[in-house]
Order: C-alpha cells, then structure tokens, then sequence
C-alpha cells in the first residue's frame, strides 16, 4: 500500500473529504486555502481562494456541486464546485469549527465556537439545490449549546437528527426540525473533548473519536455505546469503513508537544480496529505530525489522512487488505 | 436532634471537671522542663566504706568520673547510714547537664573491680521512673501472648502448574502476578500506593519489601498481609542477607534519635548513625553503623573525584554467619552474627585495601574439612610494593593465596556462583599510562594450592565480565578507544571463554571461543541456570539489540568450527530481538522466560515490559504509562537432591509430552472460547444491522448514495473516458546533405 503524499498545504491539515463518488478529494487547512485533489492519481484540481484566516471544516454536497467551508475568520462559505465560484457568505461572530450537508443535500448545519460573551451554537441553513439561486441568510434553526460547547456535529439518517459532540465528552441528540434537545450523554470521559463524529454509510450508527484516548460506536437512535476502541494516545479523528468491517482511528501526541518528542514515540499511526471484535489489526506509519483526521473512501477502496505536518497522505488498499478474514468471518462468508 | 440554643442545658450540676481522670494524659503529655537537677548523675554499686575512708573512694570515683566532664567542687555527696559506712551509692554533680549525659552513656556499667560494677543514670531519670509506686513490689509474671497461627511464608510455590510470580510497579500501583506468557498476567494482588519508593524482594523470594519515608515494611503470606515493619525514618536502600535473616537499611541522613524524635525500637544509642542492622524473626534492630567518610581523592587534574557509594556496604557471607565492612584504604572490620561483636575485637588490618568480595558459597577447598568463609580483596600498588590479591579465610583470618600484579589501574573481582572461582579482572596501564588493557586473573579455589590462570589475551579493556551460573565458562565485553571528540560510544565485541577438554574430568584451562565485533552491547545477563545468556545494549541512545545466546547448541558434528572443537562449548547465537528504550532485563528464576523492561525511573519513552522465552521468541509485550519495576519473585533452592534431579532429567521426555499436552489443551479451551465470543459478537452485530435496516424501509428512507450507486449500476458499465494529448514541444528541421 503505497501512498500518495498530496503536498499543496502550506500548514497543518484540519479536514480532509471525499465527495459521493470517491472521485474527488477535499482538504483545508489552516494555510486559508481549500484544494481540491484528484483521488486516483493525487493530482491537484484545484483550490478555492477567498477565506480570510485558518479553516477548520469543509463538507461537499451529496451531487458534488457544492462545497461549503467554515474557519477562522468567522465566515461560512459556499462554493460552487466546478468553477470556484463563490456563491454565498454567512457571516459569524465567532469562528467555524464544523459544517455538514444532510444526506439528501438540501441543509446545511454549521458549528459556531464559544468565545467572548457568545456561546456556542449549531445553526442549520437550508440550501437551494440550484446552483444559479440566490441563497438565504435566513437561519432555519439555531440550537444553542449552553451547557458545555459542541466541537462536532452531523445529520441522522433522514435528516431527522442532529447529533453533536461536545467539549466535556458528552454526546447530544436533538430534534433536527425543532433543535429540542432529546437527550444528552456521557459517553467519553468526562472534560475530554470529542474530536470527530463520522457516519456509518446508512447513518444509523456513528464513531466518536475523543481526548479520552478511545473511539465509540453509537447508535443513532438512542446513542447507546456498541462499541469501544481503546488506544495509548489521544484521538483526533476515527472513520467507519464501508465494504470490510474496519474502523480507522487517527491521533497522536498534543501538537503542542510534538517538537519535544521523536516521531517514533508521537504514536502518529492510522490505527485499523476490527469494527465487531474491537481488536486492533495493523497501524499505518507515515505522518511525522498528529493524524488531524481520516477520511475513507465512500465504497471502501481507500482512506486519506491529513496531519499536522501539512501533508495528507492518499492509500489505496490492496488485495490483502479485502481477503483478511478472521476464522468466524470466513464461516459466516462460506455459508 | 441535635443541641441548639433552645434546648442547650443552661447548668449541668452532674458534671464536674474535677472529677475527670486526666492522670494518664497528663503523663503521656508531659512537658519535661529544665529541673535543675539535669547536671546531676546518681552513681549505684560502689563499695560501702567506714566514714574514715569516704575521701579516698572519692578520689578514686572522681578519676573515673572526671574522663567524660568536670564534676563540680565538692560535687560528690555520699549519705552515711547510722552505723558511719557509706550506703554504696553517690550523688555527684557536673558542671554541665550535658557532662551528666555523656557520663550516663560512658560510664554505666563500667566495672570498678572486680566485685563491684557501677551504674549511672541521671537523677531525673531515677524520680522518672524509680519514684515511689512507679515499680511494683511484686513480680507480676509477664503475660505470654497465645499462639497465632502465621500464614504460610510460600504458598507461591506450590502452583499447580509451576509459573512463576513477578511484581510489578507501574503509576502508583503494584501488583503481583503470575506469568501465563503470552496471556495478561494473572492477577494476584494489586494495590494503590503500596511503595513510596520502589519494591524489592528478599532473596529466597519470602518477603515483598516496600520502602516509605518512614522505614521497610515486609509483606507476604497468601494475604499479602504485613510480617514485619522497620522503622527507619528516611531510608534510602535496603539489603538482605543471602538467607533473609538479617536485613541492612541504609539512609544518607543521619538518624535523629532523641526524646523529641522518638522512634520505635530505636534508642538513643542509634543517634546520628546511617547504616542499621536487623533480625528479620524479631524485628529488632541488632546493630547500627554511621557511614564512614571515604577519603576524598582526586582526578589527574586536581578536581576531586565523586566516589559513588558501594552497595551493599556491608557484605554477607553466604551462610549469614558474618557480615563485613571495609574501611577503604585500611582494614575490613568483620562482624559476627547474631551478635554483631567485632571478630576477634578488632578489625583486620589490610593496607591500602580497595574492594573485597565474600564468597557467594561455602567454599570447599581441596583437604580442608573445617568450617570457613572466604573472601578476596586487592590492594593497589603502594610505594615498591606491589598490587596484590588475596583470599583470607574466616574465622581464622589466614591468607589462604596471595598474588603480586604489576601497572594496576583497576581490578575488579568476580565470584562463580558456586565460588569455584575467582576471577580478578585487573585493568593495567602501560609504562606511560598511556594505553590500557586488561589481564584476566583467574583463581581456581577447589583445586589444591589455589593455581592462578591468567589470560592475557585480551588488548582492549573489558567494560563487563560475567560467569556462567553453575558453570566455568564467562563472556566478557571490551571497548576499543574512545574516539574523541564524539558523543558515539565505541563499538564494543563480546568474547565467549569456556575450558578445553581435558582428559579424566579435568578442567581445563580457559580458552576463547568465539569474538563477536561491532557490536553495541555492554550488558551480560546469564541464564540462572547457565547455558543460555542475553547479550544486550543498555542504556544507550541507538542501540536496543537483544542477543540470546545458546553455549551448549546441538549441532551436526561436522558443522562445528574447528576453534571450536576442542573446548567444552558449541555456541550458537539463537536469535536476535529489539525493545525499544530497555533499561532492566532479567532471567525468571527458573531460567525459562527473560522479561525486558523500559522503566520510567530512567526515562518516559515506551515505558512497559517485553517477555522473551530462553530462545528469544517474544511472547508478550505490553506498554505500560509510567511502568518502573517487573521483578520476578526469586525462588529457593530446590529440596531435591542431585540424585533425584538427576531421574527428572533423565525421564525429562515423559514429562514434556505430558507438558506439551496440557499446554495445548489450555490454548485450545482459550481458543475456542475466544471464537465462541467472536462468533457471537459477529451474530449480535447482524441481528442489529438487519433490525436497522428494518427500521429504515418502514420509516421510507433510502440511502441517497446507495441508490445512486445502483441507478448507475443498472444503466451499465462505469464510463471510462481516455484523453490523449499531444503537445509539440519544439519542432526543427534540418537539412541532411
């Protein structure tokens, strides 16, 4: 499994995406600047320019026409995919640190940061599907977080919740037409931050990846823990692959601390887990930085990493990776 | 209900204060103040003298009496009973109250002749504890405590499958466990701050020793419960004595015993000293010791050297029957047990003495029948005289073998474990002082007149040296030049020694094997059983290289290497493996499994342990935050006898298959119940996919992305578009003539 080293950031990584078809790769970083890859080859597509400080969160449309992007500067930002066009700005007053579509594409939520008189909130748009129409500034719904700030958020199945993940470890599910709470959690350790929520293909379950040094499987529907990956290092991002039943976690020592250790012992491996056995099966080397997140591909053929050191790095998985097989899987595949 | 203002009793007319019991308070609590009388002593035992002869007692007692302070004018005051003789006693003042303490501790119990002993004690001390009432009249038999069963000390020994227990501290926890090789060890305790320091286990493996600011404490027993607690405050290291009946502590402070710092079981006798002695059985402490200064000596600049402390300071013969301290330079003072007297009332005097070493075994010398202990020693070369070696046996202090040795530097001694032989590693410079190298010296003790066998072979300087447990054979490491001016260490190469063949059991003389260069190894860790040994690198910054050595490889006869052929060792290098950050490795005490450990107390890199088999094959790593110690729990000799180890090795294929046996079907029941657990997680799982699914086609949602997929699906094959350019990059034409 060789891997492709997309180097076109000029600083740390902070999301990198798939679009629906696997095509096309997405990443940010904190250099202001959105590129767009090629996923087979790792050529560069292209790059949208326009955000004003370090973004922090980018998602593509489910028909790959939009893109939306949220950073430092306090702005939301869509794109229009094939031209770079800017089509609208949503101003903040504090900074983005996550957007999502809906699976069907027609909403967008978006998650503010908490700072200076202004907590923090999940605030959900709805997106006119033409791409020529004018979008609305009009907000349709607006959950303010009050109790401890959401760090992470994303659409249910169906659009019909919204899951976040929270700075104390916590993980919520609201109501996503009326933004009532239905409940709240403690699902990681307390006061350690959850750092990513991805979605299982259906969305019916999800992976939260936190501080705590473990990854958790939820449920949509009552956020019920299925699942625990317990790993030595802090989190910052776990993926849920689609055809084998893997997850990829990725994470590594506190930036912060980085240049006071080796890379040897910074733990700056993508981990694969078995999804059912909870059993770790092999780490991928690479990034001399923390793993910033993971994405994989959307039918499962390959996963991308972006890190801390600027680089993402592009795998694309080989045969022994879709003929592993533990005893009872083979059983159950034979049968 | 509780009192509140409203129902606060306003006069309670049973209660009076007076009539409260504080006697036994007030005499635990009791300031003492200066009485005035602290300088006086009261002196017992003295002969009773008519009146005529008072003054000539007097001046006899004053002569004593004045060796520890002045006793004042007129100081001495001897009552008269009616008959005009004295009553045999005398009150006597100092000048000082100190004068009257160093009198007590000096002069108590020193005999006067031969009838008469005196006995001195202060006169505060004798209203103390002498007043009327404080000493009963009667003999009251002391109460004899009832039988407490105790705990069986090693229980650990009688596992049914024979592994082998090792404690571990890591955090602030430790914990004993059983080793199950490749499974996470069973648990057998596990506690929260039970050291404050480190852990240690006696020798024979009895007691687990934890260490706090305030003393050591003994634990064992199924229970893990308490058996034994020392108190010495700020103790720094402990050291048993090879058959766990005595117990040295050592502290670099010095101990503060006085009537503000009390301890328990300490007196003021032990004020200001470093080193204790203890008797395990009682918990009493039998002697204590101050540390003796080392003369400070200084570098070929001027600068003084730092001397790093020996430990243990204070040396065990192997049958706990002595133990000895060296006063560096001078003498070695040996002293006996239990009673901790000084051998012969004096130390042994050895000029210029550098290090010594008990032997680890009773020797058994050729023709000597009576009891003895040997120990070595060297001395360095001083003035004409020559450096020299010598082996004294105790108790009759005779030099059994000495030996001249020329251009020392440094030496070095090492016992066999069966104390068969001594070698002194000498370090010898050349004329110049230059170059140095290394000579081996090797005593044979068993054979008649103690021949030396010296090996000269050798050109670098050996940094480590070690024999084989049980056996004659030893592997040495040498270190080549210090390059300078570079931070790299030298690359280092491990010899292997063992005896040739010789003829009718002999042992022959010692000859190398085999050399193996450029390496990074510094560490010798032999197998407690011989045969097998790790050659390891420790402690250094790139280098983490296991070698699992085999001495006694069974290989086809005409493989074997023709330097080989002739001695008693056909070495083969079994496997090499790598820990990342190794700082301790140690042998199980049977020999069977190596465990490697990066401890946090060297540094906070991959801190956890590795587990190796004898062959190198890792069977368990774990990493552990903040790991420090694995220590496996020693064991006792066995009770067998050689004839009876002897049938075991014979009948060892019997027992293997049965071994083998067992092993497998273990490792089948785990197994199985691992696929069970598999196998039903994997059902769970479906079952909860397919309900999910259910849930979503009732609720009527599609997955956008999947329909997708499957409308493309359906309208055929994926689209494969090629796209051919072709740019001219530069076009010339040129004319052919």
């Amino acid at each position: 499994m060789r891997p492709i080293l997309l180097s076109g950031h000029e600083r740390a990584l902070t999301q990198v995406k798939y679009n629906a078809d696997g095509d096309i790769i997405f990443s940010v970083s904190k250099d202001h600047v959105v590129c767009a890859w090629f996923s087979h080859n790792g050529e560069r597509l292209g790059t949208y320019h326009g955000h004003q400080g370090a973004l922090w969160t980018v998602d593509v449309s489910p028909n790959s026409e939009m893109l939306a992007t949220g950073g430092a500067d306090n702005t939301i930002r869509l794109w229009e995919v094939k031209t770079s066009k800017l089509l609208k700005t949503w101003d903040f007053a504090t900074s983005i640190k996550r957007v999502e579509f809906s699976p069907d594409g027609r909403q967008l939520l978006g998650v503010t940061e908490k700072r200076s008189g202004h907590l923090g909130s999940i605030v959900v748009y709805d997106i006119d599907l033409d791409i020529e129409a004018e979008q609305t500034s009009e907000q349709a719904l607006r959950i303010v977080c009050d109790e401890s700030k959401a760090t992470v958020a994303g659409f249910s199945y169906g659009a019909r919740y919204i899951i976040a993940g929270h700075e104390d470890g916590s993980v919520s599910q609201y109501d996503a037409k009326t933004g009532e709470l239905i409940f709240n959690t403690q699902v990681h350790e307390p006061d350690m931050m959850v750092t990513d929520l991805q979605w299982s293909p259906d969305r019916t379950y999800f992976i939260t990846a936190s501080k705590d040094k473990s990854a958790k499987l939820l449920t949509t529907n009552d956020l019920e823990v299925l699942k625990t990956y317990q790993t030595d290092t802090p989190l910052n991002s776990a993926a849920i692959t689609p055809v084998k039943d893997y997850v990829i976690l990725g994470g590594g020592q506190a930036a912060m601390d980085v240049t006071t250790t080796s890379a040897r012992q910074g733990k700056f491996e993508a981990r694969f887990y078995h999804k059912i056995f909870m059993e770790e099966i092999g780490r991928v080397r690479g990034h001399f930085g923390p793993l910033n997140y993971v994405a994989v591909h959307p039918k499962g053929t390959g996963y991308a990493s972006g890190g801390e050191d600027g680089y993402v790095r592009v795998h694309h998985f080989d045969k022994p990776y879709f003929d592993f097989m533990y005893e009872v899987e083979r059983e159950q595949a034979n049968l | 209900m509780a009192p509140s203002y409203d129902n606060l009793p306003i006069e309670d007319d049973e209660f009076d204060e007076d009539e409260v019991d504080f006697s036994d308070l007030q005499e635990q609590y009791e300031v003492r103040l200066e009485e005035g009388l602290d300088a006086f002593v009261v002196v017992d035992g003295l002969p009773k003298v008519p009146d005529e002869n008072k003054p000539k007692l007097t001046k006899f007692l004053l002569r004593k009496l004045n060796t520890v302070g002045k006793v004042k004018e007129d100081g001495v005051f001897m009552p008269l009973d009616e008959s005009g003789t004295t009553e045999g006693y005398a009150f006597v003042e100092y000048s000082a109250p100190s004068e009257a303490v160093a009198a007590v501790k000096a002069l108590h119990g020193t005999a006067l002749d031969r009838r008469h002993t005196m006995a001195v004690n202060k006169l505060t001390d004798i209203d103390r504890y002498g007043r009327e009432g404080k000493i009963s009249e009667e003999y009251h038999e002391p109460t004899i405590e009832p039988f407490q069963e105790k705990e069986h000390l090693r229980s650990w020994l009688g596992d049914m499958e024979a592994r082998d227990q090792m404690v571990m501290y890591r955090g602030d926890k430790v914990g004993v466990f059983w080793n199950d090789k490749e499974d996470q060890p069973e648990q057998v305790v596990d506690r929260d701050n039970w050291t404050e320091f480190f852990v240690q286990w006696s020798p024979l493996g009895t007691f687990l020793t934890s260490i706090h600011a305030q003393g050591v404490q003994l634990w064992g027993g199924k229970a893990w419960s308490r058996q034994k607690r020392f108190a010495h405050p700020g103790v720094n290291l402990v050291d048993f004595s090879p058959n766990e009946k005595y117990l040295t502590t050592w502290s670099h402070k010095p101990l503060q015993v006085d009537e503000n710092n009390p301890v328990p079981s300490l007196s003021a006798d032990d004020d200001g000293k470093n080193y204790i002695i203890w008797d395990i059985a009682t918990g009493k402490p039998l002697r204590s010791f101050a540390t003796l200064d080392v003369p400070s000596s200084t570098d070929a600049e001027g600068n003084p050297v730092k001397k790093k402390m020996q430990w243990p300071t204070f040396k065990w013969s192997s049958d706990d029957n002595y133990v000895a301290r060296m006063t560096q330079g001078q003498s070695i003072s040996v002293y006996e047990l239990p009673r901790m007297n000084l051998l012969d009332k004096q130390s042994i005097k050895v000029e210029g003495v550098m290090d010594f070493e008990w032997a680890p075994a009773t020797p058994r010398r050729d023709g000597i029948k009576t009891y003895e202990q040997l120990f070595c020693y060297w001395t360095p070369e001083l003035g004409s005289n020559p450096a020299k070696v010598g082996l004294m046996t105790i108790p009759s202090k005779e030099i059994v073998r000495t030996r001249n040795l020329f251009n020392v530097s440094d030496a070095k001694l090492h016992w066999q474990s069966e104390a068969a032989y001594v070698c002194v590693k000498v370090d010898r410079h050349s004329k110049s002082k230059k170059s140095l190298a290394t000579n081996l010296e090797i005593f044979r003790v068993r054979e008649k007149g103690v021949p030396v066998e010296v090996v000269d072979s050798i050109k670098d300087t050996v940094i480590n040296f070690a024999w084989e447990p049980k056996g004659n054979r030893f592997v040495l490491i040498t270190a080549g030049e210090i390059p300078a001016a570079s931070a790299v260490p030298p690359k280092t190469a491990v010899s292997f020694f063992a005896p040739e063949k010789a003829k009718g059991g002999v042992i022959g003389n010692f000859k190398h094997v085999r050399t193996v260069d450029k390496k990074n190894s510094n560490a010798i860790y032999w197998s407690p059983k011989g045969r097998f040994v790790v050659v390891a690198a420790l402690q250094s910054q790139q280098s983490f290289d296991l070698d699992f050595w085999d001495l006694n490889f069974e290989k086809p006869k005409d493989e074997k290497e023709a330097s080989e052929k002739d001695v008693s060792a056909n070495l083969q290098l079994m496997s090499t493996a790598e820990h990342y950050g190794v700082t301790d490795i140690e042998w199980d005490p049977t020999g069977r499994y190596v465990a490697t450990v990066a401890s946090a107390f060297r540094h906070h890199m991959e801190n956890g342990y590795h587990i190796y088999d004898f062959k190198g094959t890792l069977l368990r790593e774990e990493s552990i935050d903040r790991f420090k110690q694995l220590i496996w729990r020693p064991r006792p000799q066995t009770l067998l006898s050689k004839e009876e180890q002897a049938e075991i090795r014979k009948n060892l294929r019997t027992y293997s298959k049965i071994f083998d046996d067992q092993d497998l079907s273990k490792k089948n029941t785990a197994n199985r119940q691992v696929v069970e657990q598999r196998r039903r997680l994997l059902e769970e799982w479906k079952a909860w996919r397919e309900q999910m699914a259910e849930m979503l086609e009732e609720e009527g949602i599609v997955d956008e992305k999947l329909e997708i997929a499957k409308q493309k699906d359906g309208e055929g094959e994926i689209e494969e578009i090629e796209e051919i350019v072709e740019d001219v990059v530069e076009e010339t034409e040129e004319v052919v003539q």
